[in-house]
């Protein structure tokens, strides 16, 4: 305990990211590049650089995402500020209507990752614009916008079922959940993230406009995580509970890494997923009511790390290795075996890309708490060898679960990229 | 709250039908970038919509007719304390009104003066349909409405007598139609229009049933600008009336407290499917 304290008060009294921490950081693969999307250079926690940065505006080059290419963007893409995730159920029939909806989705959603307005801009006073028009004159705020098809688009209505991949299906049940219907499921899932919320707003709101008559949306959820504003040096975000959330994530500027983790291959088993992946969506809820009555040593030995630094408990700084078999002077384990970090990392064999944001919902009607949680997103090759097994650990025994409650769940087989010319989706039909 | 929202329509649309009163409000019209105006801006010679016009004059006046004619029964009912049968020839009289209720719009006060809900006006000024619906329903009483019917048809014949003065054009149908559907996706399918009698779907179909007549008139025209948008209008009007067909009950449709959630989230997603193609109609007046 006093050794606990210890450490954290170190912590506070050191500066959020030491320089050690950011050639670390380097080394590994710029975790802080995927959660922070602030150059490595802004790392460097200067004061005088944070000005410099505030004062800067972006160019059109940097503030833009490629919509086309080989993956889809939005997955390795260095997480931004803000999403707003759309899921629909599609109503028109045939598959030939929903390929047009993708063709018209695709033109979309490229023309608006450039930060332009969405179709050509008619002069004519008697119709409607085209565009819905709150984007107008801001840039493209890194906007990027991934699609991926539910396990329901596979059923008879499309004749796709021959196409769904084998390992591709909803998930199984998870001991304590208590799945909501208005937050599960869909036949398409699109995740949209800028660094602006009315940018991505913008995009959700104009997919669902050009969607009409053809699909409908089922459920809509914005979040949120720390702006690139108010953390220049790009450390690693807090969820609601307070504690650094995305220590351990893989590195995403390694192709190898990638590979093996998070793009499906054409031999997986659907040759149309190849270079796709496949996204867990988990709307958690979260207890804060009951979080903030508890001990900060609870909080730490839920989380099996320092909420101070971040550091794995019984360990210095954020990065330093979590060791399960560290142990405390009356030799008990430092990091209790039934801790968020110790049930999620296991014997590290099984990685996932988690790409999460916060989310707030207003309140809860019927107890007046506050309804907000962790949009939590994981992108991975095979969901069933990735994540079932991690969750299904968790569920059971993670110390965690006495604050958190899953209400909401989707997975998604996203699409490959499209090239010019092409659109998503366009391996599928 | 209703008349909040949709003055600005309403004033758009009247300064639309006396666009052709003077210079200076065609003048205005054309300044206000939202405005649909026919004139100035038009770079190709307009299609002619004389026959059109004529057309939907013909099938307002004729709604006209029968809302008065329905709407005495209606008030004779109230006034002769006929509980039951008042009740009975409320909603399929409002049918009527429903039908053509941008023209009614355009008409000053006569649109609150015949249609407004409970928190529309000041309470000292609300009269018409729904303070009358209030006292059948809630009080489940006839007394005192006496006033209020009277009032009620007199405003009905005044309306007959306006409508022949409006000056239709094809823009005033175009920005009808939507705004016909726009009325039922605002209050008819959240069940706010019929408060107390809780027959918002005869509006709702009342109103899908005007915007369909002026789009059947405008047909043609539409087919030789876009046959892709015509064709797609026509197939989600038929998806919408046949998911309406189905609340059918008698001669009317069942109460709105009898669907189910998902059921009105359904109905009001054809409706918004049916609503955004058909706000594109407006390329049949040219540029």
């Amino acid at each position: 305990m006093s050794e606990h304290n210890q450490n954290s008060n170190d912590s506070i009294l050191k500066k959020p990211m030491t320089r050690r921490d950011v050639l670390r950081l380097a080394g590994t693969g710029g975790l802080g590049l995927l959660l922070g999307g602030s150059a490595v250079g802004g790392m460097f926690a200067a004061e005088s650089h944070r000005k410099t940065e505030a004062a800067k505006v972006p160019s059109a080059s940097e503030d833009q995402v490629p919509f086309y290419g080989q993956h889809q963007a939005g997955i390795i893409t260095p997480a931004q500020n803000f999403i707003c995730f759309a899921a629909f159920d599609v109503t028109a029939s045939g598959s030939n209507s929903l390929q047009k909806l993708f063709q018209s989705w695709t033109a979309a959603a490229a023309a608006m990752a450039e930060g332009k307005q969405v179709g050509e801009e008619s002069s004519n006073h008697n119709l409607p614009p085209v565009d819905t028009g709150e984007s107008v004159g801001l840039t493209p705020s890194r906007l990027t916008i991934t699609f991926g098809a539910g396990p329901s688009l596979f059923d008879d209505r499309f004749g796709l079922a021959s196409k769904r991949p084998p390992a591709f299906k909803d998930l199984p049940s998870f001991n304590g959940e208590q799945l909501e219907p208005q937050w599960c499921g869909g036949d398409i899932g699109v995740q949209v993230c800028a660094d602006d919320m009315q940018v991505a707003f913008h995009a959700v709101r104009n997919l669902a406009r050009i969607a009409r008559g053809k699909a409908v949306l089922r459920w809509v959820q914005e979040g949120f995580q720390r702006s690139t504003q108010a953390d220049p040096t790009g450390s690693t975000p807090r969820n609601l509970l307070g504690f650094k959330d995305g220590t351990v994530n893989p590195d995403v500027n390694s192709a190898q890494d990638m590979n093996k983790v998070v793009w499906a291959r054409g031999n997986d088993g659907a040759a149309w997923m190849s270079g796709g992946s496949y996204m867990a969506v988990r709307r958690i809820r979260m207890r804060i009511e009951v979080w903030d009555r508890s001990s900060l040593k609870d909080q730490e030995n839920t989380f099996g790390r320092y909420r101070a630094s971040g550091a794995p408990l019984g360990a210095k700084n954020e990065f330093d290795p979590v060791d399960l078999s560290a142990k405390d002077e009356k030799g008990n384990p430092h990091i209790p075996a039934d801790s968020h970090v110790a049930l999620a990392r296991g014997d590290g064999s099984i990685q996932i890309l988690r790409r999460s944001y916060s989310y707030s919902g207003g309140i809860d009607l019927k107890t007046g708490q506050l309804d907000a949680g962790l949009l939590f997103i994981s992108y991975q090759r095979d969901l069933f060898k990735q994540f079932v097994p991690m969750q299904q650990k968790l569920a059971k025994s993670d110390r965690l679960n006495e604050y958190i409650l899953h209400v909401g769940s989707a997975v998604f087989a996203c699409f490959p990229g499209a090239s010019k010319g092409g659109y998503i989706g366009d391996t599928l039909f | 709250m209703k008349y909040k929202v949709i003055l600005p329509t309403s004033v758009l649309v009247a300064s639309l039908l006396f666009s052709g009163c003077g210079q200076k409000e065609n003048a205005e019209a054309g300044q206000t970038p939202a405005a649909p105006t026919t004139t100035e801006t038009s770079t190709t010679p307009p299609a002619d919509f004389t026959v059109a016009v004529e057309q939907y004059r013909t099938f307002a006046v004729e709604q006209c007719d029968l809302f008065v004619k329905e709407t005495e029964k209606f008030t004779n009912a109230v006034k002769s304390g006929k509980l039951e049968e008042a009740k009975k020839l409320y909603a399929p009289a409002r049918s009527y009104y429903e039908r053509i209720e941008p023209v009614a719009e355009a008409l000053g006060d006569l649109d609150p003066n015949i249609d407004a809900r409970v928190n529309d006006v000041d309470a000292a000024d609300w009269r018409g349909f729904h303070r009358i619906e209030k006292a059948l329903w809630e009080d489940n009483t006839t007394a005192g409405q006496e006033g209020y019917a009277d009032q009620l048809l007199k405003d009905a014949q005044l309306l007959r007598a306006k409508i022949e003065t409006i000056d239709i054009d094809a823009s005033l149908m175009v920005t009808g139609a939507v705004e016909l559907l726009n009325e039922v996706s605002s209050s008819k399918v959240t069940g706010e229009e019929e408060l107390y009698s809780h027959t918002d779907l005869y509006d709702f179909a009342a109103n899908v049933e005007g915007a369909y007549k002026i789009f059947e008139i405008l047909k043609p025209e539409l087919a030789k600008k876009d046959a892709d948008l015509e064709k797609e209008i026509g197939e989600r009007f038929d998806i919408l009336q046949k998911e309406l067909d189905t609340y059918k009950k008698g001669d009317g449709y069942v109460d709105y407290t009898e669907l189910k959630d998902d059921e009105v989230r359904k109905l009001s997603q054809n409706l918004d499917a049916l609503a955004e193609p058909l706000s594109n109609m407006g390329k049949i007046l040219g540029v």
